[in-house]
Order: structure tokens, then sequence, then C-alpha cells
């Protein structure tokens, strides 16, 4: 089976379980194509991709999200690999970008557990029935979630600031390199016995 | 009292004998015993290890790890500092005892380094502690480490230590003013 098929194959088995098929998504794209599914049959969706045996998707590889401002949602993407069929699938559903709120599949894998409060810190989706929804990376008060394209950073936080009085930047960084190894440009003649250049 | 007055070593085959004032004797004995807190919140802790293991040997010259803040002198930044660990750090420098020393270990510890556009990252270590002496390096070897911790034993042979234990040198400004509480 190549990997249209198996995703074909996927497709099928799910939407079995499901009711209804969930779309094909990414399948122009150079990428990994990928199955996308109703943000209510999100948890249906990924116990159908472990426990179906045609499916057995027993290894949760990634759980993340990416930020869509533009269509107003947040994508939730699960990486997925089957030790038993040494396949992999890609999983997504989006939540509105407003009220972002999943249910959490933790009970499906355990290794969710922290990439949903990953998902929680970094980008604001609310997991619902998440056994311990706290931040994962981020300190307990910290302000909104950085992952959002809208983020701002606050100038100070708990008296520390954010910023350093002259950062350097990678232009600046890139001067210093050069002068480093060039030497600075002088417009004086040289002192002592001339370059071999001059010679000839 | 002169600010760097050092004591007189004289050795001799039968042992020897050191001749000075009491601050500098003190402070003889102090910057021997520099004792370093097992910390390190990332990969310059690897270059941490090495320092205190065989080859490097930071133990003769007494620089000694120690794994409590409360038996430590001198705190080492090493590494990537987060927001999140910036508030144990601050805790763990309230933990230490005075007199108490700090060095920023490499370019992250310095500035924030490689990740100073992070919205994660600390901007450099001197922004929650008062730093000492700053090292270059991404990571340093352990040869700067020790040269880093060479230059804070001269910082200590210069203090007015006994001075300052009977208050009659002024305790440096408060590094938390108001409103910069540590607790968590």
């Amino acid at each position: 089976m190549n990997r249209a098929e198996e995703l074909s194959a996927a497709q099928t088995a799910l939407a079995g379980s499901l009711g209804e098929a969930p779309a094909l998504g990414g399948a122009a794209l150079a990428g990994d194509a990928w199955l996308e599914v109703p943000a209510a049959r999100w948890r249906d969706a990924c116990r159908a991709a472990r426990e179906l045996p045609a499916l057995g998707f027993d290894f949760l590889r990634c759980l993340t999200g990416v930020d869509r401002p533009e269509a107003g949602r947040i994508e939730v993407v699960a990486h997925l690999f089957s030790y038993r069929h040494r396949r992999a699938l890609t999983l997504k559903t989006s939540v509105p970008r407003d009220t972002p709120e999943l249910d959490s599949v933790a009970g499906v894998w355990p290794a969710a557990d922290w990439h949903e409060r990953e998902l929680w810190d970094l980008l604001g989706v609310r997991l619902r029935g998440h056994p311990d929804l706290r931040r994962l990376l981020l300190p307990e008060d910290w302000p909104g979630h950085p992952l959002r394209k809208d983020w701002q950073e606050p100038d100070h936080y708990r008296g520390i600031p954010t910023r350093r009085a002259a950062p350097q930047t990678a232009g600046e960084l890139a001067k210093q390199t050069y002068v480093a190894v060039r030497g600075v440009p002088s417009a004086a003649p040289k002192a002592g016995p001339a370059s071999p250049g001059e010679d000839g | 009292m002169s600010t760097d007055d050092r004591p007189v070593i004289e050795a001799g085959p039968e042992g020897g004998f050191a001749v000075g004032s009491l601050d500098s004797l003190l402070n003889l004995a102090r910057k021997h015993s520099l004792w370093y807190l097992l910390f390190g919140t990332a990969c310059c802790a690897i270059e941490l290890m090495q320092t205190g293991g065989p080859r490097t040997d930071a133990d003769r010259f007494g620089f000694v790890f120690r794994p409590t803040p409360r038996q430590a002198d001198v705190l080492i930044l090493a590494g990537t500092i987060t927001y999140r660990m910036a508030l144990r750090i601050r805790r763990l420098y309230e933990q230490m005892a005075e007199p108490r020393y700090v060095v920023a270990m490499g370019s992250c510890a310095n500035t924030g380094g490689l990740f100073q556009m992070s919205y994660s990252v600390v901007k450099g270590g001197d922004l929650i502690v008062p730093v000492d002496v700053y090292i270059p390096g991404c990571p340093p070897r352990p040869e700067a480490l020790i040269e880093g911790l060479m230059l804070v034993q001269q910082k200590v042979e210069r203090e007015p230590w006994l001075a300052k234990v009977r208050g009659r040198v002024a305790d440096p400004p408060d590094p938390w003013p108001e409103g910069k509480e540590s607790t968590e």
C-alpha cells in the first residue's frame, strides 16, 4: 500500500466508526496529507484511530496546534503512528479562535496529557476532561498564550524586564563579526615596507 | 585599610607562615574556599560538570560544589534562563548566606544569547540577580569558567570583610526593591 492508499483506507475505517467520512486535506501539497474531523467528533475519531484493529494507531507522536487568525480558527494536529502496521497518520481538527474548546484525548493516549498542557499553555485551547490542565512551560501567572499570532510581549514579568537595553540584532552582530574578521578599513597610508601587491 | 593588601606568605622546609592584616588573612582563607552551587539550567551545566571533573579539577582552587544553596558561596548561572526558572533562581539566591557571588556563565546567562528574541527566555541573568562576573562563550570552556571563578577570588581578596561584618561598611543596596517579591 502506498501513502494515498493508506490514507484512503484510514478514511474508510474512520467513516465506518464515526458515521461520516473525515475530510481529506493537503493531498495536493508537498507535505503529508491529513484527515480532518469536526471538533465535536475529535475524541471519537482519536479513540477509533487507536482501537480499530485496521488502524491501530497506538502511538501518539506529537499533538500540537497552529493559530490561523485569517480563518479565525486554531488547528489541532495529531501525528499518529501504528507499530502494528508500520504506518503513520496525521489527524486534524480545528476550533474557533474566540472559544477554543476541545475534548481531551489524554484518556486515549496517556502521552497526550503533557502535549495538551502545552496546547493550553501556548495556544490557549481549553481541553475538556483533561486530568490536570495547568501550564506546562510558562509560569502559572503568565499573561496570555504566546503562540497566538496577535500576542503582545509585556514590558515586564514580575519586575523582570523582558527586553535588554541594547539587544543585538542580526545586522549589528554581522557588522561586528565583519569588523572583527576583516579589520576596520582605514584611509591612512600604511607604514613600513610596501605590500607584495604594490610591487607588481 | 588598603584595599589590596595581601598577606606575606613565607614557605619554609618546616611549614610556613603568613603575615598580614586580619582582613587579608580572612580573605586568604575565604578566597580559597569558594563553594559553588551545583545548579545548571541548560547546556552550560555540562561544561560546569566538566570543570568539577578530574581534568580541569576545580577543587585545587578550593572551588567545591555543594548541593544546597545554604552552603554555597557562588551561584553559577549555567545556561538559558526561562521565566519559570527565573523565579526559582531568585529563590535559590535568597537562600544563599552572605557573602554570596554570582557568575553568569555563557551567552544566555549574559544577555539571553541565542534565545534573546524568545518570549520565554530572560534576557540576561543580571535582570534577576546581581552578577559579579560575566563569562563569554557558548558554552565557555572549563578553563574560561576557572578564569571567571578566579576573578571572583580577586574580588574576594579586596573586600574589607572585617569592617563589613562589624557594620562599618554599608551593605549594598537591596537588589529587590518593593514589588519584586520572589515568592511563588
